[in-house]
């Protein structure tokens, strides 16, 4: 699917390395492209029972949890912000769906009614995430916290909101219906990769349409000039940390969905680290000011394609934490002046050395 | 004499004196943290019949002596303006080196000591070297060093190894008696010797009047001629170190090595560091606030088994309230010295 960009004129490389898209997409064509020649058959797709099916279908579905929350963050961290609590809140929002969609087994099959209608459900969901988020926004922009240190008392807080709500257990999900968001096809696309890329889209429609991504832009590059030039910061900072949490609650109907129950201890963890390291592969700067939400879409992508090679590849899926400090390490490297500058002073050295 | 003194004070300025009722503000967080330990303390005893034993309270020391020493490691880190959030993976680390070392390799446990903890240090150094050397962020820096250290624990072994050393279990089982059936653990001795080393080093040396420095204000450290980069190091070094050690620690304790040991503990060290008072944003808080950060972190999962009709989450929800308390507190106080 994201084939067509290795496909690219050797005359206009230049140009377009200075892209900022082009290393994030590039390192996702060469994921692509290794997975590719170790199983021929991961570019493979199929028409099976009215939708596609084949491992690209499989990574993007995976990803699509990843890709929402990632969405979100790159716009509070562009705003010199920074989430820390979308794990729990995603926890938070799956309990919250489990307990009010319900379920139990009598005699043994499963019961196919809901305690509420799902509709009812999915909005109490999204609408406790969404609380979630006011309460973050609300801290950093009425007390003056540090993003990190606001966000931090949610995710310490939240496991035990999401456990106080399921009753510290496991809650298994019997009603067929709501499997449709996790596991369902529309228009032959997985429906958690469609809820995502609706999201992205309305996301850039609305950045790009209106004054909002010039908003976000100004707030994050230079705070005091943007509320000197009469931008609502404020609002615009409580509306951002209220969407990346909605995101959060959104990725956690996919995945309790997904996998049918609801876990406060562990549905979701290392999710908020994930979504960062989504943004910093897809080039946004987590000095705020830039961002690109494209970039962030490929970084998510990365992510998961590196985790289904890691998986096919029949090493222990446990190395794909080293896999993935070694990627973040490389990428907060290459995105420091510092060390660029030092590499270029080596590189002149060497230049220097032979001429 | 002091009569005059205190009716001429609010005339005269020219010799400043402290009013005697009010305490210096610089400790007044510190304050506020021993009281909170202190009615919790007295509340717990009120409520709950044997609450007030001496036993009860050295417990809370030995089941957290690991936090208490991980926690002093990341006071300094969080004093100069830093965080350490590889610290719970290290320590998982540590406790995995160990057990593979002792029950699979069988090297001698005092071999083994000395390299884990050297293995901790090299390890934050790194991390402080990374964040010194090329400006990166210490959030992002230590988040992948979290992800590496605990990718590496699964690399040794995804199951628990248990050790049945006896050097190991002697030590886990060794009490020091303090008088009647009071007794700590090693764990616990070793916890309290951080603390007074951390005092020390903060309060007594060069390397702790820097650090304040670097907190306060990193540009102006630099302009005093202070040592900031090497301190920098230096600084996330002890905390890997303090983390290695609490991973020792660990190991008398649970006499395993698990890559899932001390699961989300950089949250509690860093939730102990600022309920003891030191602020997050650098260059101001005291070691021994720390102590009674973890203290009171220990007394509020007392309360909870006291009780038996909380859950144990609990504990998660009564730590981000009063995490929320102490920054709330934090931001008043900042507001007040500015």
């Amino acid at each position: 699917m994201r084939g067509e960009r290795t496909e690219r004129e050797p005359g206009q490389r230049a140009r377009w390395s200075a892209q900022p898209l082009f290393w994030p997409a590039v390192t996702l064509a060469a994921l692509l492209a290794i997975s590719a020649l170790v199983n021929p058959s991961f570019l493979r797709l199929e028409w099976v029972d009215g939708h596609l099916q084949g491992s690209l279908i499989d990574v993007v579905n995976r990803a699509a949890p990843l890709m929402l929350v990632s969405v979100g963050m790159t716009l509070v961290i562009a705003i010199r912000g920074l989430d820390i609590s979308v794990g729990a809140v995603l926890a938070i929002s799956a309990a919250v769906a489990a307990v009010l969609i319900g379920g139990s087994l009598d005699a043994g099959t499963a019961v196919q009614t809901s305690r509420f209608p799902m509709s009812v459900a999915i909005a109490g969901a999204l609408g406790v995430a969404m609380l979630c988020g006011l309460w973050n926004g609300l801290l950093v922009v009425k007390t003056g916290m540090q993003p990190i240190v606001a966000t931090l008392i949610l995710m310490v807080a939240g496991r035990g909101i999401a456990q106080l709500i399921t009753d510290g257990r496991i809650v298994t999900l019997y009603y067929s219906p709501y499997f449709y968001i996790g596991n369902g096809f529309l228009l032959g696309l997985p429906f958690a990769f469609c809820c995502a890329a609706l999201v992205a889209l309305a996301v850039h429609v609305a950045l790009t349409r209106t004054a909002l991504g010039l908003f976000i832009r100004s707030i994050g590059s230079n705070p005091v000039a943007a509320r000197v030039a009469g931008v609502r910061a404020p609002l615009i900072t409580v509306a951002l940390y209220v969407f990346s949490a909605l995101t959060a609650g959104v990725a956690g109907l996919i995945i309790s969905s997904n996998v049918k129950s609801a876990d406060g201890n562990n549905a979701g963890l290392f999710m908020e680290l994930d979504a960062i390291l989504a943004v910093a592969l897809g080039g946004t700067p987590l000095t705020g000011g830039r961002f690109s939400l494209a970039g962030t879409l490929i970084g998510a992508l990365i992510l998961q394609t590196l985790t289904s090679m890691i998986y096919a590849s029949g090493v222990p899926p446990e190395v794909n934490m080293v896999v993935k400090a070694a990627l973040v390490f490389a990428v907060m490297l290459l995105q420091s002046p510092e060390f660029r500058a030092l590499v270029r002073r080596v590189a002149f050295r060497r230049d220097a050395e032979s001429a | 004499m002091s009569v005059e003194a205190t009716s001429t004070r609010s005339r005269s300025d020219a010799r400043p004196r402290r009013p005697l009722p009010r305490i210096d503000p610089r400790y007044v967080p510190l304050a506020a943290t021993i009281s909170l330990f202190l009615a919790m303390a007295a509340a717990g005893s009120v409520l709950y019949d044997g609450f007030f034993a001496p036993q009860v309270f050295l417990n809370l020391l030995i089941d957290n002596a690991f936090l208490c020493i991980v926690a002093v490691g990341m006071t300094f880190v969080i004093l100069t303006g830093g965080i350490d959030l590889s610290v719970g993976a290290v320590l998982a680390l540590t406790t995995m080196i160990s057990a593979q070392l002792v029950e699979r390799n069988g090297v001698s446990p005092w071999l083994v000591m000395p390299l884990v903890l050297a293995i901790g240090a090299l390890f934050g150094a790194a991390q402080g070297y990374l964040v010194q050397r090329f400006r990166l962020q210490p959030f992002i820096v230590t988040l992948a060093g979290m992800f590496l250290a605990r990718g590496l624990c699964y690399l040794i072994s995804t199951e628990s190894i248990s050790i049945t050393h006896p050097v190991y279990s002697a030590i886990a089982q060794a009490r020091v008696r303090l008088g009647g059936n009071a007794s700590l653990s090693v764990s616990a001795v070793i916890a309290l010797a951080v603390v007074l080393c951390g005092m020390w080093l903060a309060h007594a040396t060069r390397f702790g009047r820097t650090v304040y420095a670097i907190g306060g204000g990193e540009a102006s450290a630099q302009l005093m001629g202070l040592p900031v980069g090497a301190t920098v190091i230096r600084v996330y070094m002890l905390s890997g170190f303090c983390s290695a050690l609490g991973g020792v620690v660990m190991t008398f304790y649970m006499l395993s090595g698990y890559s899932l040991h001390a699961l989300g503990l950089e949250l509690d060290a860093i939730a102990a560091v600022v309920i003891g008072g030191t602020l997050l944003t650098g260059g101001f808080g005291y070691v021994i606030g720390t102590l009674f950060g973890v203290l009171i972190l220990g007394i509020i999962q007392t309360l909870i088994v006291f009780d038996g009709t909380l859950s144990s989450w609990w504990t998660r929800i009564a730590v981000g309230v009063l995490l929320f308390a102490f920054c709330l507190l934090q931001r008043l106080f900042e507001a007040r010295r500015s």
